[in-house]
């Protein structure tokens, strides 16, 4: 089939009239060239009559029969005369065809708004938004409220599964990383202690800042990442295709089903992590006094009953199901948010992700403040 | 009139699962060509094999003249220019407006410059019948019928020779369904197409096929004109003709 799709075009001259001879097949890749030539065309005034010699064109193409149509209008509006040369009849089928349909002040940019429409749309967006997350949080908790007094109507099954898929699948990672930033804050530290001699003192400082801030901080940052972004690509992408609409009117309510499962798994499975997380970030840290100040784990142990009260470790548990709750509502939120089109997809899971760890650090500064205030 | 598409022997299996076992059929040029048969048969499977979605097992199929089972990439890119694909979900790209998508591939393929791209995309909307506003339009704001006709506009942008279409009609309410029909039907007259369709849709493949191939238990069990197949004695034939239309 035609695969030299050569236009040749020859531009003729005489007195004050013009000639286009076109040869050949066109093929729309290459009508650049033919576009440029008739552009500086257009630019002239001193032409009165244009004529087209298309008998030894081939076929003609809309994107061709467009570029000649527009350029015969341009040169008319000037005062100038166009003529065809034996016209056949599929090219002026196409010729009149293009000439019916064509539209040559289309503008297909979205219309440009002020600065100030802009600030203002953008303001009453942010307020909608705010209010739609109440609501949001006021559904839930109703559901909340609503399935605890119906304990029959739980969906304990689901709520177990997602235990699963976000709690203990997250063990593995949680406990590796918290292992490794437990020998990282040991290492350092050692590093300082050595210089005072105070080397037995590791014990305090590790077993403080993992057991109150660096283990829960972690698994909620850890489990941010992986739960909250998938709840909101999950559910986004079941609203896209019309999976939550299905379920409202066959009488399955989605915070029921969908919300409340997720979050309570997330409440119940995050102060199991952070109790996980605490055991490898202490091992990492012995590991560590142990090569690097020769410390034996007996002698770690026996100082950390001593120094390390329980109460650090209940504060760090107790942030669990806080932050547990921080990130499955924003990762629900924000999948819900998802509107009609891929894009938007991405653009809140990320935000959820980023929102939830902001959250999390923003809870854990509060609780920081209280507890501290209140003497513990 | 020469035969733009030829399948030969064609036989397709997923895993253990025979869907083709030797299919034969030819498309001629200028003709609306429809794959029929029960769902499941395969029908949008011949076709994604034939736009060079999905391998086939053994065969051959040769479209505008070239093998595609041993196809080269540049040969393979070159088809592609000169097909245009409907989607049976329209497959619109959800964070480009109307006319973005329909420009897409003239300003991926062409030199052209802005403004004349914007008056090829201008033709393209209005000769599948939409208004020049829903160009500014995102997916998401348009309906059904609408998302189909820009599709079809996106599909035409290149000035296809051959236009494959999934079940065109699916999806869209009788009135708008026939007005696709006679669409079809006007843009094979004025821009010379070959059309291949899928379609389930009586009266669309009444109105619009000139030929088809009925394929049903893994073969090809007629293929010609309406009236052709008609006579022929299966039983897909006859639950699909005649139950259907009565």
């Amino acid at each position: 089939m035609a695969r030299n799709n050569t236009l040749k075009v020859t531009v003729i001259e005489e007195a004050e009239t013009l000639t286009y001879a076109l040869v050949g097949t066109p093929a729309i890749q290459h009508l650049a060239k033919l576009e440029k030539k008739l552009t500086a065309v257009e630019a002239r005034s001193d032409l009165t009559v244009v004529s087209w010699d298309l008998s030894k064109l081939e076929k003609m193409d809309t994107a061709l029969a467009m570029l000649i149509t527009k350029h015969n209008s341009l040169l008319e509006e000037g005062g100038c005369k166009v003529v065809f040369f034996a016209l056949d009849s599929d090219i002026e089928k196409m010729l009149k065809m293009t000439r019916d349909h064509a539209h040559f002040n289309s503008d297909f940019e979205p219309q440009s708004e002020s600065v100030l429409t802009l600030v203002g749309s953008d303001t009453v967006e942010r307020i909608k938004k705010l209010g739609g997350f109440f609501a949001f949080f006021g559904q839930m908790s109703f559901v909340f409220l609503y399935s605890f007094s119906h304990l029959k109507h739980m969906r304990w099954k689901e709520t177990v599964f997602e235990m699963y898929e976000s709690g203990i699948k997250a063990l593995p990672i949680i406990a590796l990383t918290m292992f490794l930033v437990g020998v990282v804050v040991a290492y350092q530290s050692a590093a300082q202690l050595k210089i005072y001699g105070a080397n037995i003192f590791i014990v305090d400082m590790l077993g403080i800042s993992i057991l109150r801030e660096l283990a829960p901080m972690l698994a909620a940052i850890i489990v941010a990442g992986r739960s909250g972004s998938s709840y909101a690509a999950q559910i986004g992408v079941m609203k896209i295709t019309e999976e939550l609409d299905a379920m409202r009117t066959m009488g399955f309510d989605p915070y029921a089903f969908l919300v409340l499962p997720r979050m309570l798994a997330l409440m119940i499975m995050m102060p199991v992590l952070i109790f996980f997380a605490d055991i490898s970030g202490v091992i990492g840290g012995m590991l560590i006094a142990k090569i690097d100040l020769g410390l034996s784990p007996s002698l770690f142990l026996d100082r950390f009953v001593e120094v390390v009260k329980v109460k650090h470790f209940w504060i760090g548990l107790i942030k669990g199901p806080f932050f547990a709750l921080l990130i499955a509502t924003i990762g629900i939120y924000r999948g819900l948010q998802v509107k009609n089109d891929t894009q938007s997809i991405g653009f809140n899971t990320t935000k959820a992700v980023v929102e939830a760890i902001f959250a999390v650090i923003i809870c854990d500064a509060f609780f920081s403040i209280v507890f501290t205030n209140l003497g513990y | 009139m020469q035969p733009i598409i030829r399948v030969e022997n064609v036989v397709t299996k997923f895993g253990k699962n025979l869907v083709h076992d030797g299919l034969n059929l030819h498309v001629n040029e200028g003709e609306i060509y429809g794959f029929l048969g029960p769902s499941g048969c395969g029908k949008s499977t011949l076709m994604r094999e034939i736009i060079m979605l999905e391998h086939f097992k053994s065969g051959s199929i040769e479209l505008l003249g070239e093998k595609i089972e041993k196809i080269r990439m540049r040969a393979a890119q070159r088809l592609r220019l000169q097909w245009g694909v409907l989607f049976q979900s329209n497959a619109l790209f959800t964070s480009l407006t109307v006319a973005e998508n329909i420009a897409l591939s003239l300003q991926e393929y062409t030199d052209l410059s802005a403004e004349t791209i914007k008056d090829i995309v201008a033709f393209k909307i209005d000769i599948v019948g939409l208004k020049q506003f829903d160009g500014t339009l995102y997916p998401s704001e348009i309906s059904g019928g609408m998302k189909k006709k820009a599709a079809l506009a996106r599909a035409l942008v290149m000035d296809p020779k051959i236009l494959f279409l999934d079940e065109p009609t699916s999806g869209l309410d009788p009135i708008s369904a026939r007005e696709f029909d006679t669409l079809i039907v006007k843009l094979r007259d004025l821009l010379n197409l070959t059309v291949v369709m899928v379609s389930h849709d009586l009266t669309s493949i009444h109105n619009t096929l000139d030929r088809m191939a009925v394929i049903d238990e893994k073969k090809i069990v007629a293929e010609g004109s309406l009236e052709e197949i008609t006579k022929i004695k299966s039983p897909f034939i006859e639950r699909f003709f005649n139950e259907g239309l009565r």
